[in-house]
C-alpha cells in the first residue's frame, strides 16, 4: 500500500519530457525526487497531480489509478505545492488556505463549519495562525511558501507533491519546512519532494528517486543512491561523500571535473 | 508550530458583506432616481417613482393605457420614454462590463483584461454594424455575440502564439485585434451611411446610450440577468485560478474547459451589452479594482458589488456625457475612459515595483 507510478511518459512536441518512469515512493515516508536540470522532475509531479495527462503510464496510490479519478476526487487525495506560486489577488493568508478546500467545499454554497475548522487547523500545523488575515503580499518568502503548505494541507491529501519547496528559503526556513513535513509522514501521508539539494535530501529524506533525462537512474535508500559512482555521471562533478559526524548521514562535497 | 487559530468566519476585510451590498444597492437605487431627474426639465424624483408606479400599474391592468395624468403627457414622456430607458441600459450595461471584466482578469490572471482592451467589445461592435448594415436587425444581439466570440478567439490565439500568455502579450494581441474590428467597423459604416456616418462611427467606437430604448433595456438587461448568476456560481471556481493553471488543476479544476466554457460566456454578456451600447471602455477594467480594494478577492463578494457599483458608476458618467456640453451629447466612452486611462497607467506603474514582469 503506496504510491506507485508505473511507467509514466510525456513528451510535447516531439521532444521526450519522461521516458517511462517507475517507482515506489514509501507510504508514509519523504521521497526526495533528484535530478539535473529538465531530467523530468516537476513534470513527473505535474502528472501525478494531474495537471497534465500523460501519454501513457498510471499513478497508483492504495491501489486507485489517481489518473483515472474525476478531478475533485483527485484532489481531495493528493496535493501540489509548486515552486513559485504568484497571485495578483489581494488574498489574506486564510482565505488563500481555504482554496484548499476547494475539492471538498459544496461547489455552489459557502464554506461548512468542517472547512473552516480543517483550514485553521492547517494553519496552526503550518504554524501560520498568528497571521491568518494578513494579505499574501505583505508575507516574506518563507512565509508564504508555508501558506502554500498549509493550502495543500487543508486538501487533507494522502500523497502531498513538493516542487522545490526550499527553494529561495534561507536554512531556518527551509527546516522550519521539513519540520511541517516531518510531521505529515509521521502520521501517515506520503509526500514526495522534488529538490535540488543534495545535501537537503541527504539530511532529511527516508527515500530517493534519481532522474536524468525523463528516467530513473537510481532509486533506494539515501545511502544507496548518494554514492559518487551514481552521482558523478548524472550531474558531471566529482563528488566526494563524507559521514555527518552526530547524524551520520551522507554529506557531499562538489568539485567539476 | 503548534499556534491555534480560532475557528471562525474569514474576516471581510473593511465592510462586512451584508453592509457593502445594501450600500451599493442603495447607491443604486438612488443614481437611477436622481440621474433621471438630470437635464433640462423639471423633474423631482418623485416624479420618476410616480411614473414607474402608473406604467406598472397600466401593464398590470390597474390604470388605463397612457401617460401617467398626474405628470402630464411631456413630462411623463420625457421620464417614460426618455430618460428611464436610458439609465436602465446605462446601469445594465456598467453591471454587465464590470462583471465581465472581474472574470477575465480572474481567469487570464491579467489584471489588465477587460472585455474593451481584449477586443471583446469591438468584435461585438463590428457584428453590430455588420447586421445593421444588412437590415436584419433582429440578429443584433446573435452578431454582437459572434463578434465578440471570434475576436477573443482571434486575441487569445495570437497571444499564445506568440508564447506563454503573459498580461503584456494577451493586451498587445487584444489591441491588434481591437483595431482591426474598429477599422472595420468604421468603414462598413462609411461605406454604407448616406448621412452622418462620423457620429455614428464614434457612437459604436467609443460607445453611446443615446439610442437607448425600452428595446436597449430588455437586451442589456437579459444578458445581465441570465448570465450574471451563471458567473456568480462558479465563484468558487474562479477563486481556484488565484495562484495559476497548475493549482487550479490540482484543486480539482478542469482548467481548459472552464476558462474557454466562462469566456464563452463572458463574451455572450460582451455581445449583449455592446448591441445596444458600442464599445465602452474602461468600465470593466478599473470597477473590479476599486471593488477589490474594499471586499477582497473572493468572488462571491467581487462578482455582485462590482455589479452593483459598475451600474451606478455608468450611470452617472452617462449623466455627465448628456449634461456637460448640452445640447450636444459625448460619447460616454470619452467620460469613462478619461476616468480609466489613469487608472490604467497607475496599474501599469504598480506592476513596474512587483516582480511580476509585463513581457
Amino acid at each position: 500500500m503506496s504510491l506507485r507510478l508505473d511507467h509514466l511518459a510525456w513528451s510535447v512536441d516531439g521532444r521526450v519530457i519522461l521516458d517511462g518512469v517507475d517507482c515506489t515512493p514509501p507510504r508514509g515516508a519523504l521521497t526526495g525526487l533528484l535530478g539535473p536540470n529538465g531530467a523530468g522532475k516537476s513534470t513527473l509531479l505535474r502528472l501525478v497531480v494531474g495537471a497534465q495527462r500523460p501519454d501513457q503510464g498510471h499513478a497508483v496510490l492504495d491501489d486507485v489509478d489517481l489518473l483515472g479519478l474525476p478531478r475533485r476526487d483527485r484532489a481531495r487525495r493528493v496535493a501540489l505545492v509548486e515552486q513559485e506560486a504568484t497571485t495578483t489577488s489581494p488574498l489574506t493568508v486564510r482565505e488563500a488556505v481555504l482554496l484548499g478546500r476547494t475539492p471538498h467545499a459544496s461547489r455552489w454554497g459557502g464554506f461548512s463549519a468542517r472547512d473552516l475548522s480543517v483550514a485553521a487547523t492547517a494553519l496552526a500545523e503550518a504554524g501560520i495562525g498568528h497571521f491568518a488575515e494578513r494579505r499574501l503580499s505583505t508575507l516574506s518568502g518563507g512565509e508564504r511558501q508555508r501558506v502554500h503548505l498549509a493550502r495543500a494541507l487543508a486538501q487533507e491529501p494522502d500523497l502531498l507533491l513538493l516542487d522545490e519547496p526550499t527553494n529561495h528559503l534561507d536554512v531556518h526556513a527551509q527546516l522550519d519546512t521539513l519540520a511541517v513535513v516531518g510531521g505529515l509522514t509521521a502520521r501517515g501521508v506520503t509526500v514526495v519532494a522534488a529538490l535540488h539539494d543534495l545535501n537537503l535530501a541527504a539530511a532529511a529524506c527516508d527515500h530517493l528517486v534519481l532522474l536524468r533525462a525523463g528516467r530513473v537512474v537510481a532509486t533506494g535508500s539515501v545511502e544507496e543512491v548518494l554514492r559518487p559512482e551514481v552521482i558523478e555521471p548524472v550531474y558531471g562533478v566529482r563528488c566526494l561523500v563524507l559521514t555527518h559526524p552526530e547524524t551520520g548521514r551522507p554529506v557531499l562535497t562538489f568539485t567539476a571535473r | 508550530m503548534t499556534d491555534r487559530a480560532p475557528t471562525r468566519r474569514p474576516a471581510p476585510r473593511g465592510l462586512p458583506t451584508w453592509a457593502a451590498m445594501t450600500g451599493a444597492g442603495v447607491l443604486l437605487l438612488a443614481s437611477l432616481t436622481l440621474a433621471v431627474t438630470v437635464g433640462p426639465a423639471d423633474i423631482a424624483p418623485t416624479d420618476v417613482w410616480r411614473s414607474l408606479g402608473h406604467h406598472l400599474a397600466v401593464a398590470l391592468g390597474a390604470a388605463p393605457p397612457g401617460p401617467d395624468p398626474t405628470l402630464g403627457l411631456l413630462r411623463d414622456g420625457i421620464v417614460w420614454e426618455l430618460r428611464l430607458p436610458r439609465v436602465l441600459t446605462a446601469a445594465a450595461v456598467g453591471a454587465g462590463l464590470g462583471v465581465a471584466g472581474a472574470v477575465m482578469q480572474s481567469l487570464t490572471r491579467n489584471p489588465l483584461a477587460d472585455p474593451y482592451l481584449l477586443g471583446l467589445s469591438s468584435g461585438a461592435s463590428l457584428g453590430a454594424v455588420a447586421v445593421l448594415v444588412l437590415g436584419v436587425t433582429v440578429l443584433l444581439p446573435v452578431a454582437a455575440f459572434a463578434g465578440a466570440v471570434l475576436a477573443l478567439v482571434a486575441a487569445l490565439s495570437l497571444a499564445g502564439s506568440l508564447g506563454t500568455l503573459t498580461p503584456a502579450r494577451t493586451v498587445l494581441a487584444g489591441l491588434a485585434v481591437a483595431q482591426l474590428c474598429a477599422a472595420a467597423t468604421s468603414f462598413v459604416i462609411f461605406w454604407s451611411a448616406t448621412g452622418d456616418s462620423y457620429r455614428e462611427i464614434l457612437s459604436w467606437l467609443m460607445g453611446s446610450l443615446g439610442g437607448a430604448t425600452w428595446g436597449s433595456v430588455s437586451i442589456a438587461g437579459t444578458a445581465v440577468l441570465l448570465l450574471g448568476p451563471v458567473l456568480l456560481a462558479n465563484a468558487r471556481t474562479l477563486d481556484a485560478f488565484a495562484f495559476g493553471d497548475t493549482a487550479a488543476a490540482a484543486l480539482g479544476i478542469g482548467v481548459a474547459r472552464t476558462r474557454w466554457s466562462l469566456l464563452t460566456v463572458v463574451a455572450l454578456l460582451t455581445g449583449g451589452l455592446v448591441a445596444v451600447s458600442g464599445s465602452i471602455g474602461f468600465v470593466g477594467l478599473i470597477l473590479p479594482h476599486a471593488v477589490r480594494l474594499v471586499v477582497g478577492a473572493g468572488h462571491r463578494r467581487l462578482l455582485p458589488l462590482t455589479a452593483l457599483l459598475g451600474a451606478s458608476f455608468l450611470v452617472w458618467a452617462d449623466t455627465v456625457a448628456r449634461t456637460v456640453f448640452a445640447p450636444r451629447e459625448l460619447p460616454v466612452g470619452i467620460v469613462t475612459a478619461f476616468l480609466g486611462a489613469p487608472v490604467f497607467a497607475f496599474l501599469l506603474w504598480q506592476r513596474r515595483s512587483s516582480s511580476g514582469d509585463l513581457a
